[in-house]
């Protein structure tokens, strides 16, 4: 949500009028003075053929009570037969009109037309058809004196440029025309000018403000919170007549994307958008007691309704404007409906004033309104702009809306600015940014954006360093320029980026470590990756039913938790996968667990954040080939990959049978990876019912993995000797029965062999004819070496009849085949 | 009118030739083919003089007769001779082999595109002498903010939309900024550090935003570190990673933890449509600039004495650039054939 403010290019040029260059090259010297332009528009773009018109005769369609036929003078002597939709047409009126053929900005071509049996010979406009508004309700009205036929381009001073100028969030001096136009005039801030307004006297006389009693004609202003508002200037004019604005005033409030009202509002809205003072016009006529009073809101006033017609919930620590009995404005943010500046008005106090950015910033978030005045009050106002905006209003309504100024000004002051001097020392400048400066060089940099510098002097004796110069803040730049890292800033910025060089030194290196996570995850994904999986980047959200931990914003209900788990957003990836089309999906997720932890004062409090690695595959085994006959990925599959990325991961973890309750793998089908007593992870078969599958599914597998938060490194690979003697193999088959565990014949083979066994492996599993029921024949392949001799058939016969004899003896498994 | 006499030396000249050609035969089909023009039942060209037998004069037949059986079992054992021969010697030669049949491969996996881009970034900046660094998902506001000079009723605060924990002041780190400071609290200069995370804003999903998506801070602390320095080091990781010939751009901008700020852009070669190479369009790729002296004030380091800079940038956009996928979305999606599609190999 960054700023953005819409800049005339016409109004631009009036207040910088050294300005030369076209609107596309300045758009580009404000992007690299960090103010770059998001869309730079023609307003006169597909307005070439559209006229003023008058509507002279306005009457019921014949055949259609929606419709108006109107008869229409646009300059020429034939009056031409319009058909109308619009609910303001009025006879007399002016209107925005497009002849047969004209092409209007959407693209849409104007042709003859019969409606409902009566020709349209063109069209009435609205603002929104032309680009000029949003309004599509009723016609545009255009202001009275403006001839029929002349060009609307012309009447409307649409030969003008709009720029929509992205203004960051410590810039508030250059949300108005002024602002910008003091970052790029070529002749800087000094070279700038108040454009007069056609038909205007300037004030002679001096505004007479009286801080102390803030009692001026017919009107007393009093501050009772000074801490939220340092200053507030109060104005009178009598005898206004309220109307419309002048085509001038009211083409360069449209150009910069404001909309005309009346000519009082419009005077304030002009000074806003030109100074970036924001500025309210109260009928004092309805002020009571003709008072303002600037003070928070009393226990009992709960709301206000506001000029938008919104009733606003108060608060004790919002502002309020109010008059002796009660709120006629939110500070800052909006006025109310029952003081508003209206047709019969004739006297109006204005409000000049400046209020604590981080007060009208807390009002807005709790009302959830931003206005023009808000969004500058924010990011601060220029506290020593309030004279001349105040003075330039008055100047514009007396010029637009008649009137007598009442020279004697309530001012309210309880908190006078006085600039600041900020030191700048060249070798700070040359230290932050690379570039020696000199002291001349700095103050033609900062001068012309409004800095006032003083104590230039050359280097002196053997030292050859400048001391500091002082550099006065002007009250526009008060609020982001308060220290000399700000003014090395503008220097930089004056200077040009691209105006630096970018010559790469040596570095000393770093005294951080590698964190060694990262190379466990790399470790990790390669592996996967070797194994045929594809990483999956998922959110970390989740619904309630897989999150613990509760978001208080969540971008939807569906994503209101942090996860604790990952494989159910793998399982949602296999769905979506499920959905195209497509069985073979094989994904892993390196991420982040969160759950309640136990809490650690000092750190992120109750919240435990646990890396982890989870997988999920299904489908064929490998890609289809001719030989193979169709298989797809099993229990064994995964469980191998398991025990594989579990010694990558815990050296002394252990995959063993059952998987935990609740963690989506089937619990006689998985598997639970333990190191003492502690779960490190879970794998084996997902739970069909944590899956939505279609008919065609094949089975999935998955498991998912803790990671330890500090992997310490492994032990480096050592050389172990390899036996120059030959192995002896020996293949035992046994008939074991079904309640005893592969695992534990297998571990007794290897406890029985004794040292020179050397590897055990199951080769076949075997049921059927020769087999007893409940019983299953399990074949081992073991291969005995000795590391000193070649051994000889006796003894491995005999070491295998002693595996056997034992098998026999102590777990009742008998060799097949044996008698 | 044939005579006994001349087919007996037909009878003759077929062996000889029905020798040489068993003689010649390579595989057991050529044998078989030579079986059949000599000795088919009906076709073969020795069953055929037999079969002529009847038309000759009684007197010649016996022996006409005798030769031709002679000829049949002569023929018939070295048949089965060369038959064995064949057969024994089988295995020196190749049989048929189809060798455009296809081979066998195992599934192939990849990194994530987004994965390869923050790898390739850290391997760069780990030429330059950086270091993987890390830090919380959930942080508070102090990390994400306050040490970041970023006061949260600021404005500032509000450009970055932050999702927060339901009864805490707990947050999601709205950027991976905090690392620095955590970095900056745990070590003393030099310091040159990169940390690549996932980070939070409140953002609906859109083609160019998702509420979660990667960011890789740097951070440069130490005595002597400029501005200057910071143009250089992304500069050079500019050319390393997008190629010779990519320009970057500096503006300037605002973070309220850095000073001066900068927005930088990069200007690519590009191949059209055409094949042509040409220039892309500036775009934005990531905020840099110098750290603010409050920043380093708030992790008990002495601004005066070290300077340092930071940026933040993007992987996901970046990749959305390198591999023209038009949605940001399509990284979260999981589709295989996507996936497989960016991590050909």
């Amino acid at each position: 949500m960054r700023a953005e403010v819409k800049v005339s290019y016409a109004w631009l040029k009036a207040i910088a009028p050294d300005i030369e260059e076209p609107p596309e090259e300045l758009a580009e010297r404000l992007a690299l003075r960090g103010a770059p332009v998001e869309s730079l528009i023609a307003l006169d773009e597909g307005l070439a053929g559209v006229v003023v018109a008058r509507v002279e005769v306005a009457e019921h369609h014949p055949s259609a009570d929606r419709l108006s036929l109107c008869t229409v003078d646009t300059g020429n002597v034939r009056r031409v037969q319009v058909v109308c939709g619009a609910p303001n047409v009025t006879p007399g009126g002016l209107y925005p009109f497009a002849p047969v053929g004209t092409t209007l900005p959407d693209g849409r071509r104007i042709g003859r037309a019969t409606i409902r049996g009566e020709v349209s010979e063109g069209m009435l406009c609205s603002a929104r058809e032309l680009r000029l508004g949003t309004d599509h309700s009723s016609l545009l009205d255009l202001p009275a004196g403006l001839l029929p036929g002349a060009s609307l381009v012309d009447a409307l001073g649409l030969a003008d440029w709009r720029l929509d100028v992205e203004v960051t969030a410590n810039r508030g001096d250059l949300l108005s025309h002024m602002g910008i136009a003091r970052e790029v005039a070529p002749g800087g801030h000094a070279s700038l000018v108040f454009p007069p307004f056609p038909g205007s006297r300037r004030l002679h006389a001096a505004l007479v403000s009286d801080p102390a009693a803030a009692a001026i004609s017919g009107a007393t202003v009093r501050i009772e919170a000074p801490e939220l508002c340092s200053r507030y200037l109060g104005a009178v004019v009598r005898g206004v007549r309220v109307g419309p604005s002048p085509g001038w005033l009211q083409a360069r409030l449209r150009a910069a994307g404001s909309r005309p009202i009346n000519n009082v509002v419009d005077a304030t809205n002009y000074v806003l958008l030109e100074l970036g003072q924001p500025l309210h016009a109260f009928d004092l006529g309805r002020l009571a007691e003709r008072t303002i009073v600037v003070r928070r809101p009393s226990t009992a006033e709960r709301v206000f309704r506001t000029l938008d017609g919104a009733e606003r919930k108060l608060d004790s620590d919002m502002l309020l404007i109010c008059d002796a009995e009660r709120p006629v404005a939110l500070a800052g943010i909006m006025g109310g409906l029952d003081s508003e500046v209206t047709a019969s008005t004739t006297d109006v106090l204005l409000e000049c004033a400046r209020f604590e950015p981080r007060s009208i910033r807390a009002t807005r978030r709790l009302l959830g309104m931003s206005t023009d005045a808000s969004y500058r009050f924010e990011r601060g106002v220029d506290p020593e702009g309030l004279e001349p905006a105040l003075r330039r209003v008055l100047e514009l309504i007396r010029a637009t809306a008649g009137g007598r100024v009442e020279h004697r000004v309530a001012d309210c002051h309880p908190r006078p600015f006085t600039r600041r001097t900020v030191e700048l020392r060249p070798e700070r400048v040359m230290r932050v940014l690379g570039v020696h400066f000199e002291p001349t060089r700095l103050k033609a940099l900062l001068e012309p954006l409004g800095f006032g510098v003083t104590g230039v002097r050359k280097a002196q004796g053997k030292s050859k360093t400048a001391g500091p110069i002082r550099v006065s803040v002007p009250g526009f730049r008060a609020h982001d320029v308060t220290r000399e890292v700000d003014l090395i800033e503008e220097v930089a910025r004056t200077h040009g980026y691209d105006a630096f060089p970018s010559d790469l030194k040596a570095f000393r290196p770093g005294t951080v470590p590698d964190h060694p996570l990262f190379a466990l995850e790399d470790a990790l994904r390669d592996l996967l990756v070797e194994r045929g999986l594809f990483e999956s980047h998922t959110p970390a959200f989740a619904g309630s039913a897989q999150g613990e931990l509760p978001l208080r914003n969540p971008v939807s209900s569906a994503e209101g938790y942090l996860r604790r788990e990952l494989l159910p957003s793998l399982l949602r990836r296999i769905e979506h996968n499920w959905s195209r089309g497509t069985r073979d999906v094989r994904l892993f997720e390196l991420a982040t667990s969160f759950a309640h932890g136990t809490s650690d004062p000092g750190e992120s409090g109750s919240v435990r954040e646990e890396p982890r690695l989870a997988a999920v595959l299904t489908g064929r085994r490998a890609p289809m080939h001719f030989t193979d006959e169709d298989s797809t990925l099993e229990l064994w599959d995964l469980r191998g990959l398991l025990e594989d990325v579990t010694r990558a991961v815990w050296p002394n973890g252990r995959v063993s049978p059952g998987a935990p309750p609740g963690s989506g793998v089937t619990a006689n089908l998985g598997f639970t990876v333990k190191a003492d007593d502690a779960v490190l992870g879970w794998g084996g078969g997902i739970d069909p019912a944590w899956l939505d599958a279609p008919p065609w599914a094949n089975p999935v597998w998955g498991f998912e993995l803790r990671l330890p938060a500090e992997p310490r490194s492994r032990d480096a690979v050592r050389y172990r000797g390899i036996p120059p003697y030959p192995a002896v193999e020996r293949d035992l088959a046994l008939l074991v029965p079904d309640r005893i565990p592969a695992a534990e014949v297998e571990a007794t083979i290897r406890r029985q062999g004794g040292p020179l066994l050397g590897t055990v492996g199951l080769f076949d599993l075997y049921r059927g004819e020769g087999v007893p029921d409940r019983h299953r024949s399990l074949a081992y392949r073991l291969r005995f070496i000795s590391t000193e001799r070649t051994l000889i058939d006796e003894e491995v016969d005999h070491l295998l009849e002693h595996v056997a004899g034992h098998l026999a003896r102590v777990l009742g498994v008998e060799r097949r085949g044996s008698p | 009118m044939t005579d006994g006499i001349a087919l007996v030396d037909i009878l003759r000249r077929l062996e000889t030739e029905a020798l040489a050609a068993v003689a010649k035969a390579s595989e057991t089909s050529m044998l078989e083919a030579v079986r059949v023009e000599y000795l088919g039942r009906r076709e073969g060209k020795v069953s055929s003089v037999l079969q002529g037998l009847g038309t000759l004069p009684v007197e010649t037949r016996p022996r006409v007769g005798a030769e031709a059986n002679r000829v049949k079992r002569s023929l018939a054992e070295a048949l089965e001779r060369k038959s064995g021969e064949l057969l024994a010697g089988a295995g020196d030669t190749p049989s048929p082999v189809d060798l455009t049949l296809p081979g066998r491969r195992p599934w192939t996996g990849a990194r994530h595109p987004v994965t390869l881009v923050v790898d390739e970034i850290c391997a760069i900046f780990h030429d330059l002498g950086f270091t993987r660094v890390r830090g919380p998902e959930v942080e508070n506001e102090w990390y994400n903010f306050v040490a970041l000079n970023t006061p949260t009723d600021h404005p500032a605060a509000d450009e970055q939309d932050t999702l927060y924990l339901e009864a805490s002041d707990l947050l999601l780190r709205s950027h991976t900024s905090p690392v620095q400071v955590r970095t900056m609290e745990r070590h003393e200069p030099p310091i040159r550090v990169v940390a690549p995370g996932w980070v939070y804003r409140r953002d609906s999903y859109d083609p160019t935003h998702t509420p979660v998506f990667l960011q890789v801070e740097g951070l440069a602390v130490d005595d002597g570190i400029t501005f200057v320095d910071l143009k250089a080091t992304l500069g050079e990781f500019a050319r390393r990673f997008f190629g010779e010939g990519a320009k970057l751009r500096f503006r300037p901008s605002f973070f309220p933890f850095t000073e001066p700020s900068a927005e930088v852009d990069v200007k690519r070669m590009v191949t059209r449509a055409d094949g042509v190479r040409v220039e892309s369009d500036w775009l934005e790729i990531m905020g840099a600039g110098m750290v603010d002296p409050a920043v380093l004030a708030n992790v008990g380091c002495d601004p005066e004495r070290h300077t340092g800079w930071a940026f933040g940038m993007g992987p996901g956009r970046i990749a959305m650039l390198r591999y023209d996928v038009p949605d940001l979305r399509m990284f979260f999606e999981s589709d295989m054939r996507f996936l497989a599609q960016m991590g050909a190999r």
